[in-house]
């Protein structure tokens, strides 16, 4: 199993916002966490990274053997954790190619590999360019300053892409994306599908699932997981909206 | 303030020595200035923080010794100047030795015809013209003590000369050591360069240790910058963490002339530059940008002043401080814009990132606008660095150190890109890598 996450509770500024997940990811499966606004979606993307202002209070998180919330968010990422944020970050003073070539770097570092120099880094990374149709000249470009919407979701994928992760989280990277965008997004989500990998894709609407298909479907509400099923329950989400769901769960609660 | 009295009466009897030592050459002219200065500085009392312009920057510390003028250079090797050159700036080299010109480790070739490059107080004693018309005519030694202690001492600094039309390709490199000695040395390097009509060069001028002692240094620069010429300037300050130093720069600029400066500074217990601009006619274009870095306890200031006194000139300030530890920064740019000066565009920001929680930065900007036409701008910030920033690189598997140095080296560098010499922006590019790469 790639990923097990047990009975996660995670806090911030002292409210409680996960309570209480349990989720097994395996390598080669795609997962789709959805819910409505609030739920606690992004905060479980954002706990697995290791955004350092939420307060796990109880429950661990199994990847790939290792007690993933003992690591530093940079040593989750060198294991293989990839977060594709929901707003990326716009870093003046930083080149694209600069962030991505350390980045690389220190990831193959880490792995005992040979760091790359310029020319072979080049190389790499044209080819996932093409991948997710980013063009040339934002390479040289500071980090996603400038960049429309549709770029900077593009650019996290093409820094997936690039790093090669062995569990790719993406955070709403479907949200405010137009019909093209979405499908490159998807198209190169797919490209790096392989079978010792594993995506989760975090999102509200099923739109993006019509072109990332996921093996499961789970909605989170209230933080925490209420249902689970395949990819019909996120037609069945699209349809009937997220209110059944929400009765149902708040009806267990009750009782 | 006795104990402030009591140095004055050092460096007042201490100028007695120095003027035994001047020989043959204290019936030159400017030595009348030497006379007016030290009777100047007589009369004037150290600032202390009651002074607005030192409200923030207390040199008591600075007042503690009892600092001794160095009246002769030291022996210095070759190889203990090749540290600080840089690889391509080999040909228009100067070097000062505890404020002395040392003509065996200077090397001034391929200048044109008619620019000199070399030590003022040889051209004291040739008694060139351009020094008397241009000595002493900026840096005010009437009401500033650092000043007129500087101009009583006057012996030796930079001079730079280019004629009408000349225009010096190289960059031309003075580097101020001062060396390790059992004594605390006063050094007062006295410098002035010259641009006339329609000439072109660049300056760099550069302080460095060669040991750890305490030392100071209180530099004047006066810079004439006369109608359609070009200076572009960089002060690159790395003395120990010990010296003081405290330096004057007084520009004065013609009809569409253009100066830029660049101070980079990293040295120093306490630093303290003043840096004055005047426009003295229409077009004039004035950059002055900054990038300080402190730690420990040090106590950078700068004070500007871009005196806007005619119509259509530019100006552009921009300073940028990274504080670490429990160091100080003061940061206080005034801009005035005169009546006369319609069409004035002024500039001018100051940021800073404070990487610790005991560092500390006043910041002051200071807009004095008495025209009505006219675009200015202002602004300072102060933070730490960008959290979400560094999430977002450490989430790329780029760790804590790296993650730090990679943001400030972003921080520094639209200041570092305005950098006119190249070679400055590598050498500059590389402090901030040896300070802050893990």
């Amino acid at each position: 199993m790639l990923l097990e996450i047990k009975n996660l509770h995670a806090n911030i500024e002292g409210k409680e916002i996960l309570k209480g997940i349990d989720l097994k990811v395996n390598a080669g499966e795609v997962h789709a966490i959805m819910g409505p606004n609030g739920s606690g979606k992004s905060t479980l993307a954002q706990v697995l990274a290791g955004r350092e202002e939420y307060e796990v209070t109880k429950g661990e998180v199994l990847y790939n053997g290792k007690n993933l919330l003992d690591l530093s968010p940079e040593d989750r990422a060198r294991e293989g954790v990839f977060l594709a944020f929901q707003y990326p970050i716009e870093i003046p003073g930083v080149s694209n190619t600069n962030l991505l070539k350390t980045a690389l770097n220190e990831i193959r570092k880490y792995n005992g590999q040979e760091e790359l120099d310029t020319m072979e880094f080049l190389t790499q990374i044209k080819a996932k360019m093409k991948l997710v149709e980013l063009d040339q000249s934002l390479l040289s470009r500071a980090v996603n300053e400038g960049f429309s919407g549709g770029e900077k979701k593009r650019n996290e994928i093409f820094q997936m892409a690039v790093l090669e992760p062995k569990l790719g989280i993406l955070d709403e990277t479907d949200s405010g994306l137009d019909i093209d965008a979405l499908r490159i997004v998807a198209n190169g989500v797919n490209k790096l599908k392989s079978k010792d990998k594993a995506t989760i894709v975090v999102t509200h609407y099923q739109r993006l699932l019509n072109y990332i298909v996921p093996d499961f479907v789970h909605v989170l509400y209230k933080g925490k997981i209420v249902k689970s099923g395949g990819k019909e329950l996120a037609l069945e989400l699209e349809e009937k909206g997220y209110d059944w769901i929400k009765e149902d769960s708040n009806a267990v609660v009750e009782n | 303030m006795s104990q402030f009295a009591e140095i004055k009466k050092w460096y007042l009897n201490e100028f007695k020595l120095f003027e035994n030592s001047l020989n043959g050459e204290s019936t030159a002219p400017i030595h009348k200035i030497r006379k007016d200065a030290i009777s100047n500085f007589s009369n004037l009392d150290f600032p202390n923080t009651r002074d607005e312009e030192w409200k923030y920057t207390n040199i008591s510390p600075l007042l503690k010794y009892n600092f001794k003028p160095s009246l002769e250079k030291q022996d210095v090797k070759q190889e203990q100047v090749n540290k600080y050159l840089f690889d391509e700036l080999e040909h228009s080299l100067l070097v000062f030795v505890n404020g002395h010109f040392d003509a065996g480790l200077s090397r001034i070739k391929h200048l044109p015809k008619g620019v000199s490059a070399g030590s003022i107080a040889d051209a004291i004693k040739e008694k060139s013209p351009v020094v008397e018309k241009h000595f002493g005519k900026y840096a005010d030694y009437k009401n500033q003590i650092f000043t007129a202690l500087s101009t009583a001492y006057t012996k030796d600094g930079a001079f730079i000369y280019v004629p009408d039309g000349k225009v010096v390709e190289e960059a031309i490199h003075i580097l101020f050591l001062t060396t390790e000695s059992d004594e605390n040395i006063l050094t007062q390097p006295r410098n002035l360069f010259v641009a006339g009509k329609n000439s072109q060069v660049k300056i760099i001028e550069h302080y460095a240790s060669l040991g750890e002692n305490i030392y100071f240094t209180n530099s004047v620069t006066e810079i004439f910058v006369d109608e359609n010429s070009i200076i572009d300037h960089v002060k690159l300050q790395e003395e120990n963490k010990k010296s003081f130093h405290v330096a004057r720069m007084e520009i004065d600029q013609e009809k569409n002339s253009n100066f830029s400066s660049h101070a980079i500074s990293l040295g120093g217990d306490i630093a303290r530059n003043d840096f004055n601009s005047r426009f003295n006619d229409e077009g004039g274009e004035c950059m002055m940008n900054g990038l300080f870095l402190t730690d420990g306890t040090q106590l950078f200031d700068t004070h500007s002043l871009i005196d806007h006194a005619k119509p259509h000139c530019n100006s552009h300030e921009h300073y940028k401080g990274i504080l670490d530890d429990k160091s100080r920064g003061v940061f206080n740019g005034k801009v005035i814009v005169r009546q006369d000066a319609q069409k004035t565009n002024a500039f001018q920001e100051n940021n800073n990132i404070i990487l610790s929680d005991d560092a500390l930065i006043n910041t002051k900007p200071q807009l004095e606008i008495f025209a009505d036409d006219v675009k200015c701008s202002h602004g300072a910030t102060i933070g730490q660095l960008d959290e979400e920033a560094m999430f977002y690189l450490k989430s790329r598997g780029i760790g804590e150190e790296t993650s730090k140095s990679i943001l400030i080296h972003a921080f520094a560098s639209d200041v570092i890109k305005s950098i006119k010499i190249k070679a400055i922006k590598d050498y500059v590019e590389k402090i901030l890598s040896n300070r802050f790469d893990g």
